[in-house]
């Protein structure tokens, strides 16, 4: 599969929103060339920000100038721009309304050698704890590209969620993007894998795999954690009657909390959770961890096994 | 649109009249209904220093009203922050009640969220909302929230209650005004206890990096928070010297003196290059003897009895 960086098409896709809409500021804390934001900066100097090591501020400063009419990204890593700074975000941005969105590049373990203190694997349940928030985590380069573009017509905060190394596509251009409507991969009957980000191209990967040992699986990529396509989820569960979640997490709070919150309230069916657990992962090579994980097609694969005997 | 001028005081001679009536707390009427029409946009009051001192009075009769009717609060930041709140509303900040959100109003961003009722008092009397609808404040379905809530009531412009954020907001504003090149200026209340926070010291090393000289931070210096004093809890002095040393311009005043309130924010207006500090040294419960440097009125209100000898005070 060809890969393509998601961080890097949002820097410039950053670049194309700044040309059509002057309203848009950018803020970033001394990551601009990691988060790709130094493009903007470039181009910009006037519109861009850089608060230094100082998430809080930014958040801060963000919600002031988004008070006063800016459309307003702010990146960082993963890591702190949501756990740094939760309370700012709570109060300035969710209690407040605001149209600020946060776009995290170095989400989960694929950080890789940085380490236990880079990976960002709690992020995604707690920006979706916050009222109001749209939380999205992009498959690849190519819905990267339309959902900052669609967080920018779109009123209210928001949090996106990219990656550290090129991942592989699975979208060509012309995909039609919509925030908040989950998109049937592939169909199938015996099963359906709900994934998000990196694990949607792992998910098809494994239904490929599934499909020759006669397990017809859909594959749903639900690329926004909230609000969540709760008609898909329940869609999936009657007409395919085993669920499995994929995602680059802990177990607790993101997507397999949301999914199987409405699985369990609308139409129980058997599930499988393929994520991190309850451990942070340690240093290591992106691929290496995700192995050693089990956060690979052939784990997806497995648990896909395991629901379907349950069924 | 053009900035009116300090002089255009078409709206304070509504605003004068209305205090000099004006008597009693039972005796209010609904603002709301008398304070449109006929307004310019945008002027500011422009009440005189005596009239300030009336109405910081009044604010603080409101202040205990409310607290008191509430059953909850924190009376003791909103009575310290009074003349500074009264200066600024009425004399000092552009705006108009009429029209909340006129972009090119002067910005009031309240930091120490739980002197909320100082400026409920403030907003209500300015006409924002009506002074009958004071007396709703922490209650179920009231606009005026516990602590400063933007979404809830008209005028707020910040939601507050943790501590240390509103330096961070009013930067954004004020990086908001320098970009569309307006001419609004931004004005941060902040308590000495918040400036205990480390956002507090991140956003004054921010303002002075982007050299905003169109913003201020008051420093509300009453000495107390909510366990004891300031001094003794998390000392912040040399206080003067560590703004200066963060690139700001300070000023010490006494923030009981409406006269260095209003001189203060006109050697703030002056000072370019750079934001300004006012340290407004003040005494936190002030106006009500037994609430006067009382740690325990920071965060209790008042039994009606206690509330009626406060407002005998502050007659």
């Amino acid at each position: 599969m060809t890969e393509a960086s998601t961080r890097e098409t949002y820097g410039k896709t950053l670049v194309e929103l700044g040309r059509e809409n002057e309203n848009i500021v950018v803020l970033d804390a001394d990551l601009s060339p990691s988060t790709m934001t130094t493009f903007f900066a470039q181009e910009f100097p006037r519109r861009f920000f850089d608060c230094g090591l100082q998430e809080q501020n930014m958040i801060g400063i963000a919600a002031g100038l988004a008070a006063s009419g800016k459309i307003v990204y702010v990146s960082s890593f993963a890591i702190f721009v949501s756990c740094r700074c939760y309370d700012q975000l709570r109060v300035c941005l969710s209690q407040s309304n605001l149209n600020v969105k946060i776009v995290a590049t170095h989400g989960g373990i694929t950080v890789g050698e940085d380490g236990t203190s880079h990976h960002a694997i709690e992020d995604l349940a707690l920006f979706c704890a916050l009222p109001g928030f749209t939380v999205i985590v992009p498959a690849d380069a190519v819905e990267t590209a339309a959902a900052v573009r669609q967080a920018a017509r779109d009123y209210g905060p928001c949090y996106i969620r990219l990656s550290r190394p090129k991942t592989p596509l699975v979208y060509s251009e012309g995909y039609q993007f919509t925030s908040g409507r989950a998109v049937t991969m592939r169909q199938g009957k015996d099963a359906t894998i709900i994934a998000a980000g990196i694990m949607v191209a792992k998910a098809l990967e494994a239904a490929d795999a599934l499909a020759r040992q006669d397990i017809d699986c859909r594959v749903i990529n639900m690329h926004t954690l909230k609000p969540l396509d709760e008609h898909a989820v329940v869609a999936a569960a009657s007409e395919t009657g085993a669920i499995v979640v994929a995602e680059e997490h802990l177990a607790q709070g993101g997507l397999g909390s949301r999914v199987a919150q409405v699985v369990g309230s609308e139409l129980p069916v058997p599930m499988g959770f393929v994520n991190l657990g309850d451990s942070y992962a340690l240093s290591g090579k992106a691929d290496e961890l995700l192995e050693r994980s089990g956060l690979t097609a052939k784990g997806i694969e497995k648990s896909v096994r395991s629901v379907v005997e349950r069924k | 649109m053009p900035i009116p001028s300090r002089d255009d005081s078409r709206r304070a001679v509504d605003i004068v009249s209305y205090c000099r009536i004006q008597s009693g707390l039972s005796s209010m009427p609904d603002h709301s209904t008398s304070s449109a029409a006929g307004r310019p946009v945008g002027s500011r009051f422009n009440l005189s220093t005596p009239e300030l001192r009336q109405m910081a009075t009044r604010l603080r009769r409101h202040v205990i009203t409310m607290i008191a009717t509430a059953g909850s609060g924190h009376p003791g930041g909103s009575l310290s922050a009074a003349d500074i709140v009264a200066a600024l509303y009425f004399r000092i900040l552009r705006h108009d009640p009429d029209d909340p959100q006129w972009p090119d109003r002067d910005r009031f961003i309240m930091s120490k969220g739980h002197a909320a009722p100082i400026l409920y008092a403030a907003l209500a009397e300015a006409g924002y909302l009506p002074v009958s609808e004071l007396v709703t404040l922490r209650r179920l379905d009231s606009r005026l929230q516990g602590h400063a809530d933007r979404k809830s009531t008209p005028g707020v412009e910040m939601s507050a209650g943790s501590l240390g954020m509103g330096l961070s907001f009013a930067i954004g504003v004020s990086l908001a005004a320098k970009l569309d090149t307006k001419a609004y200026r931004t004005y941060a209340l902040l308590s000495d206890g918040e400036s205990q926070e480390g956002q507090t010291w991140e956003a004054a090393l921010s303002a002075a990096q982007f050299g905003l000289d169109n913003l201020v931070a008051v420093i509300d210096y009453n000495g107390i928070q909510l366990s004891g004093w300031t001094r003794d809890i998390m000392s912040l002095e040399p206080f003067a010297e560590k703004w200066q040393a963060f690139g700001w311009h300070t000023i010490d005043i006494d923030g009981h003196d409406i006269d260095q309130i209003l001189s203060a924010c006109s050697e703030a207006e002056a000072t370019k290059g750079r934001p300004t500090a006012i340290i407004a040294h003040t005494v936190k419960g002030k106006g009500v003897s037994f609430m006067e440097n009382n740690v325990a009125f920071h965060g209790k209100a008042p039994t009606r009895e206690e509330a009626e000898t406060a407002l005998k005070e502050l007659e």
